[in-house]
């Protein structure tokens, strides 16, 4: 008898989590609607990119995809995602250690140093390392041919590494803190040397957490747009982009399909190794490691890292600012009205997808179906596509479909953001719906309140703050987006990623430093917020 | 063989204690339950329950974990749509399965006291209390908040939130927000199994008194035994989604109808014994007749099982040719010992002593009935 009425217990505890309140099913079934509308749009994208793809004749596309050029970028954008995320990991897990199980003087300041690089987005990194080191930047046109060229493929593998190494030593650094250090003393005591102790014990507990800022780190690498365009590096990213400007679109869609096909395969991978948290869990901890005549070298080398990161940058920006070095470009001369511009897009994306990020969280986290889930995993498209891949797709919308939107008014660049930036939205309000005490909706209910009137005198206040800060995050990141901002940018209409493009393009580099700070600004916010919606013990 | 299947057979020969349950004296019946029954999945939560409750009582739902009373309580709160069976408030029909008839929770006339208060968070404790009433004028609304907080005790705290309160006061603000509608039946589920031991104690009078002064009818439900005797009218002991007794505490705890309900009461302990004219032999000695609850004229030469209870009986040591039985386990409780003692006839009883006594393990004993209540009793289990 014991173990059905265990059961018994189990169950309903379950049914009552889940809020099978009596009544609510006219509610539920509006949830589930809204939330199916908002899934399709956001994936509806995908359709004219295919059915774009699907105009092409099948011989040429044939003979497209299996060209040599089409292998090289393939190659080229492997090549960069494999490296970033190799580098990313050699770079991350020594800090993460370094940070966490040393005697590393000031561990505070050193684990601000060293995810710090996340605050600048990685085109803007790349445009300062290409203005200084590339070939035709600076040093280059000083002493001829220079110390080794920071532009190509190489160039893109060394800036996307410095900034998003801090993924994998964030992830990495969370997953130790997590971990009982006594039993790596344990191992110790059972003969394992250091080393070894760290290979058979340490390791495999951290291991997903590796796995996690690798996947994050692979993922900025397939998608990023800005740093191989800066760079000409030629992978999917920015030979989409080449090619859509030669107008020779079908090319474009066709390498679209490829990249998304390519990020599939990751994500399918990092499922595979899974994300089980099966760390240990403990407080303890344990022996650290006494650096001894290597914590000099060892603080040395954290510094160094944030001085590539932050300083150079940071140098060269403003040495463009004071120097005003080259012709004069009235059209590139700084408004407060690019930065008003970016604001005003940024606010109406943020808007729109509270909106559309309601009905899928509140329904996904109040139900657990499969339909709930699939339409909730349905809003992340976002997060696996690139948005030069989403800018393509919705070019084809707008050219073919609704040119009275294409590049005409805000609302197709608006939807773009939405459904780019819509799983950040969707996160942290779902997270704030699954925090709600499901005893606190049943008392309003038993109080007299019917459903809309609960919804909007407990749920709503309750899950304010995780909507405001979905919308804070998508502002943020929809400031400094660059490839969709590019595609569909209503005429006339510059913002301060248009100007840093633009900039670029004119090689008059100074033009892009205070729109870049401005960018920079926006990015430390956005950690902000991020790394405390995530929970991060940064300090 | 089943507990439930003796507990039928013994109905004809016992009706006389209880509270009554003929349909004509249920008429001033506030809730009404009839054959109600709540599936989750292929697990029958609630298995055909009927229960009655009278305008003004307090009625304790008791079992253990899983036996389904939550569900039931929140069958009544509406909170759960029955698959079976009908449920009346205040002589309105509010849930019938055969016509797909429901009303929801906020037009039903119940108020819920949960079991972890659900208090909520983004207010303070007046606009909590407040909430049920918001289309209340703001003067009457005003009065009746205070006019609640004051009957909790908790006025100088109207306008803390509730992370700010402690457990007790939770539970208070939760009850008075509760009571503020002034509805016809309160629910409380579990509403002390978040308190510390000693406060529980206290608010088990505290809210036993606020009940009683609000005159509203009251249903909880516990697993605590202890906690549905001290604040009761009356208890109902459920087992696998059906009520097995309900009665006075007193009447349920003397003559439970079935084992489950002796066991889960208290210690129980039975003794065999052989009906003999006006004796029922026992390894404790022959019992008269009249001291065996109404043991019916057919269990005449039959073996039957007297339930004894730890404080009934009193083990001393004995000279081993003397003795009952042996001490097989004594536990230390403080204020008092508890031992058991295997008989020689194989029974094994445990018995509650004075922590002054003092009885060796594996030593011999004699065990006396000092009971002077009339006993409980089975037929016998074969």
């Amino acid at each position: 008898m014991k173990p059905v009425t265990t059961y018994l217990d189990a169950s309903e505890r379950f049914e009552s989590v889940r809020g099978r309140i009596g009544g609510t099913d006219r509610s539920a079934f509006a949830l589930a609607a809204l939330s199916a509308v908002v899934a399709f749009l956001v994936v509806s994208p995908m359709f004219w990119l295919l059915w774009r793809a699907g105009t092409v004749p099948p011989t040429e596309a044939y003979d497209l995809l299996v060209s040599s050029r089409t292998a090289l970028i393939t190659a080229n954008s492997l090549a960069l995602t494999a490296a970033v995320t190799l580098c990313s990991i050699l770079i991350g897990v020594p800090l993460a250690v370094l940070t966490t199980r040393t005697d590393l003087p000031y561990p505070r300041l050193f684990t601000v140093v060293a995810a710090l690089p996340l605050v600048i987005p990685s085109y803007i990194g790349a445009i300062a390392f290409v203005s200084m080191f590339g070939s035709g930047g600076e040093i280059d046109t000083l002493f001829g041919t220079t110390i080794p060229r920071v532009d190509g493929l190489r160039g893109a593998v060394f800036v996307i590494t410095l900034y998003t190494y801090p993924y994998v030593f964030l992830t990495t650094r969370a997953a130790l803190l997590s971990m009982d250090s006594s039993l790596v003393d344990a191992a110790r005591t059972l003969d394992a040397s250091r080393i070894e102790a760290f290979r058979r014990v340490t390791l495999p507990q951290i291991r997903p957490g590796i796995a996690a800022g690798a996947l994050l780190a692979a993922l900025y690498a397939i998608s990023d747009f800005g740093t191989p365009a800066f760079m000409r590096a030629t992978v999917f990213t920015s030979t989409i982009y080449w090619e859509f400007g030669g107008f020779n679109v079908e090319y474009a869609a066709l390498l679209a399909l490829q990249l998304v096909a390519i990020v599939a395969v990751i994500l399918v991978i990092e499922a595979g190794i899974g994300r089980d948290e099966d760390a240990s869990g403990g407080t303890g901890r344990g022996a650290e490691i006494n650096l001894g005549h290597w914590k000099w070298p060892s603080m040395g080398a954290v510094l160094s890292i944030g001085v590539l990161t932050l300083v150079v940058p940071l140098v060269i920006f403003t040495s463009w600012l004071i120097r005003s070095v080259g012709d004069p470009i009235p059209s590139l001369e700084f408004q407060p009205g690019f930065a008003l511009n970016s604001v005003y897009l940024a606010l109406l994306a943020a808007f729109v997808a509270c909106l559309f990020a309601l009905p899928v969280a509140y329904y996904s986290g109040r139900t657990n179906s499969l339909l709930s889930r699939v339409l909730e995993r349905a809003t992340y498209v976002g997060f696996a596509v690139p948005g030069v891949v989403i800018g393509l797709a919705l070019v084809f919308l707008g050219t073919r479909t609704l040119p009275s939107l294409y590049r005409q008014g805000v609302w197709l660049l608006v939807f773009a953001y939405v459904v780019r930036f819509l799983p950040q939205a969707v996160g942290t309000v779902r997270s704030s719906v699954l925090q709600i005490d499901e005893g606190v909706i049943e008392a309003a209910r038993t109080l007299d309140a019917g459903p809309l009137d609960t919804f909007r005198r407990v749920t709503l206040p309750l899950i304010m703050p995780g909507v405001i800060a979905g919308g804070v995050l998508v502002f943020l990141t929809t400031m400094k987006e660059l490839p969709m901002t590019l595609m569909l940018q209503p005429i006339g209409m510059d913002t301060l990623v248009i100007v840093i493009w633009n900039a670029q393009n004119a090689l008059a580099y100074r033009y892009a430093a205070l729109p870049a700070f401005i960018l920079i600004v926006v990015s430390g916010l956005t950690m902000v917020v991020l790394l405390r919606q995530e929970g991060y013990d940064i300090t | 063989m089943s507990v439930r299947d003796q507990h039928g057979e013994r109905r004809e020969a016992v009706e006389d204690f209880g509270e009554p349950r003929d349909p004509q004296t249920t008429s001033e019946a506030v809730l009404e339950l009839e054959a109600v029954t709540k599936n989750f999945g292929s697990e029958c939560a609630v298995d055909g329950l009927s229960l009655s409750v009278r305008e003004g009582e307090l009625l304790t739902l008791l079992g253990p974990s899983g036996c389904g009373k939550t569900t039931t309580l929140r069958l009544i709160a509406g909170l759960e749509r029955p698959d079976g069976g009908a449920i009346q408030v205040g002589g309105e029909r509010v849930a019938a399965a055969e016509e797909r008839a429901f009303v929801p929770p906020e037009r039903r006339d119940v108020g819920v006291v949960f079991q972890d208060f659900a208090l909520f968070p983004h207010m303070t404790a007046a606009e909590n209390v407040a909430f049920g009433i918001e289309d209340w004028d703001a003067d009457a609304r005003e009065t009746r908040v205070a006019e609640l907080l004051e009957m909790v005790g908790l006025e100088a705290h109207a306008e803390s939130t509730p992370d700010e309160l402690s457990g007790g006061q939770k539970q208070r603000i939760a009850l008075a927000r509760s009571l503020a509608p002034e509805p016809e039946i309160l629910l409380l589920d579990e509403p002390f199994s978040n308190l510390d031991v000693d406060l529980r104690v206290e608010m088990r009078e505290e809210v036993r008194r606020i009940l009683k002064e609000t005159g509203v009818t009251g249903i909880s439900v516990t697993h605590d035994q202890e906690e549905a005797m001290s604040i009761s009218d009356r208890v109902a002991v459920m087992a696998e989604g059906k009520i097995e007794q309900a009665g006075t505490p007193e009447g349920v705890f003397q003559h439970p109808e079935s084992r489950f309900v002796a066991g889960f009461l208290g210690h129980a302990s039975f003794v065999s014994g052989y009906v003999s004219g006006d004796l029922v032999e026992t390894p404790l000695g022959p019992i008269g007749r009249d001291r065996i609850h109404g043991l019916a004229a057919e269990y005449d030469r039959t073996e039957i099982d007297v339930l004894v209870r730890p404080d009934d009986l009193l083990v001393r040591p004995a000279e081993e040719g003397a003795a009952d039985g042996r001490v097989t386990y004594r536990r230390y409780l403080g204020p008092t010992v508890l031992y058991r003692v295997e008989l020689a006839s194989g029974d094994v009883i445990e018995a509650m002593h004075n922590h002054a006594d003092r009885l060796s393990l594996d030593t011999p004993a004699t065990v006396e009935l000092a009971a002077a209540h009339d006993l409980a009793w089975f037929p016998a289990q074969r």
